[in-house]
């Protein structure tokens, strides 16, 4: 009797969150498979067709704004780890007692509204801003060029809404390292160049691989950035799905794009995590 | 000669890192430093002197007031229910070795791993074919699916490093399974549950993607931002962002100093 009491309680415990998750998390991704089958439009009322046409054509119409999607999440993403990397390091390495003070000021973004934040990078990048000023006298923007309303724009405002999402995992794993293996390194008369390449950079490989992911998978869904910072000829997946589903009300075309914007991440995921090691994807959440 | 290149490198990696936080905090000195903006154009872009007028009248703009009020009343709803569901999953989790586990723990990871655009499109089409109007009941539906997961990570965390025996303890004193849950495991673990709900309610204040797909008619903060970024932001914007930044930052730095206040008294206790 306590035996069938202990095995039937975890569930009960997980039960209602459980229920929660495949309502509305599972079942309408089912439905939006469904109505991706559809045939007909909003007036005429829609149809249950398996009318898989409607991929072939959503892809042929939209293939630029998904392409973008990938090389702007992929430029990004890339930045984000360039600026990143060294500001991980230094507060894993050497922050001392105010690593915590400092890894508080890399989220503090996070407590602004990210609509807000946005904006800010509209007032700083807008044609009257004195940065923009700074920028054209350096020569670095054109002196009748403007910078809002550019692919630099929109990946600049991206690459800041999701950089935190790649410094904490970075900074995660740069902090786990023993110090004596990199000191065991420097005895071995390793240059400082041959121990951060040979030894801190692969050891920190976990967090490299999830920083990747938790910037690449948002940032390539992401439609505020290039509504706000960016021009038409910026327009992302993102900006397709969301217009055709609540300014068209083209259900059946969005609902394709979202699934290849998904199968899409989902092919890239897979093939990072062969290329990183999948040890290296799951491997804090194994233990 | 050596030493004095490898200063510079290091000068330079610290100089490096400085300026990247200063890139992160930019924008949210922009945002303060705005809402005193002596702005009367349609867009607040460009400073025009200094102003305490919008902080004076912070509900100015209409509709405003009332997006903020929903968007709290949404939170506030979104971190109990989220908070509950999730506390009661981390326990089961952690606690529990049974059939199943390892593909619960990663269907509830799957959330927070798919792009907010396609969480929003889903349900919403879940809400159009069941034939559900979107609008307040629906977003509350919505925050509370993609916090749960949160709610899980954070609570687990905290539950990993539980010492178990103190349970044992009470066990062998003679307390109940609801006894001891209630004297000894949830005070150990409330504030990673406090932690949770706080994730719960900054997360749900801020959703604007998920939102905006099954809101309806119904107006929080940031559908209000997204509303008016396509004809006038009014500085009190700005304002209302202020205000949610520094009490998240007070609240943030609360539960740091309660949490190494617990870990302390445990200490000295231990």
């Amino acid at each position: 009797m306590l035996q069938r009491r202990k095995g039937l309680l975890p569930w009960l415990l997980l039960g209602p969150g459980l229920l929660w998750l495949v309502l509305f998390f599972l079942v309408p991704i089912y439905y939006m498979g469904r109505i991706s089958l559809f045939e007909g439009s909003d007036l005429e009322g829609f149809d249950f067709t398996w009318h898989f046409q409607t991929y072939v054509d959503a892809f042929e119409a939209y293939k630029t704004q998904l392409g973008r999607s990938l090389l702007y999440a992929g430029a990004a993403t890339a930045i984000a780890f360039v600026i990143g990397y060294p500001l991980a390091y230094v507060i894993a390495m050497r922050g001392g007692k105010y690593r915590n003070a400092l890894l508080l000021l890399v989220i503090l973004p996070f407590f602004t509204t990210y609509l807000v934040r946005t904006l800010a990078w509209q007032t700083i990048l807008d044609d009257q801003s004195a940065i923009v000023d700074v920028l054209k006298t350096l020569g670095l923007v054109a002196d009748d060029g403007r910078v809002l309303a550019t692919t630099g724009a929109v990946v600049a405002g991206i690459t800041y809404n999701f950089l935190p999402f790649m410094i904490l995992p970075l900074y995660a794993a740069i902090e786990r390292i023993d110090r004596r293996t990199l000191e065991a390194a420097y005895d071995l008369y390793a240059n400082r160049r041959q121990v951060f390449l040979r030894v801190t950079l692969p050891m920190s490989m976990p967090g490299v691989v999830a920083g990747v992911l938790l910037t690449f998978i948002p940032a390539a869904g992401d439609f505020v950035n290039a509504e706000l910072l960016g021009s038409p000829q910026q327009t992302m997946i993102g900006n397709v799905i969301q217009s055709r589903y609540l300014e068209v009300t083209d259900y059946p075309t969005a609902a394709a794009l979202s699934f290849m914007l998904m199968g899409l991440l989902l092919l890239l995921v897979g093939i990072w995590a062969k290329i990183a090691g999948t040890e290296a994807l799951m491997g804090s959440e194994a233990k | 000669m050596r030493t004095l290149g490898r200063r510079a490198l290091d000068w330079s990696l610290n100089a490096y890192a400085g300026l990247v936080l200063v890139y992160l905090l930019v924008p949210i000195a922009i945002v303060i430093l705005f809402s005193f903006n002596d702005t009367n154009s349609r867009f607040n872009f460009e400073w025009q002197g200094f102003t305490l007028r919008h902080w004076e009248d912070p509900g100015g703009p209409a509709g405003l007031l009332d997006a903020m009020r929903t968007s709290v009343e949404i939170a506030a709803i979104t971190a109990v229910a989220a908070t509950a569901l999730g506390t009661m999953m981390a326990l089961a989790l952690v606690r529990y070795r049974f059939r199943g586990r390892g593909s619960t723990n990663f269907f509830i990871f799957l959330p927070l791993a798919a792009p907010e655009v396609v969480l929003g499109a889903s349900l919403l089409s879940l809400f159009l074919t069941v034939g559900v109007a979107t609008g307040y009941s629906t977003i509350v539906i919505a925050h509370i699916m993609f916090c749960v997961s949160f709610v899980v990570v954070t609570v687990r965390a905290r539950l990993i490093g539980f010492d178990r025996a103190l349970e044992e303890a009470a066990q062998d004193l003679g307390a109940t399974g609801l006894q001891t849950f209630r004297l000894i495991t949830f005070p150990l673990i409330a504030p990673g549950i406090a932690a949770a709900a706080l994730l719960a309610f900054a997360l749900s204040v801020d959703d604007f993607v998920v939102t905006n797909f099954n809101a309806g008619d119904t107006v929080t903060f940031p559908v209000y931002i997204w509303g008016a970024a396509r004809i006038s932001i009014p500085p009190q914007v700005n304002v209302m962002a202020t205000i949610i930044f520094c009490l998240s930052l007070v609240f943030m730095l609360l539960t740091v100093w309660e949490q190494r206040h617990a870990q302390k008294m445990t200490q000295t206790q231990g």
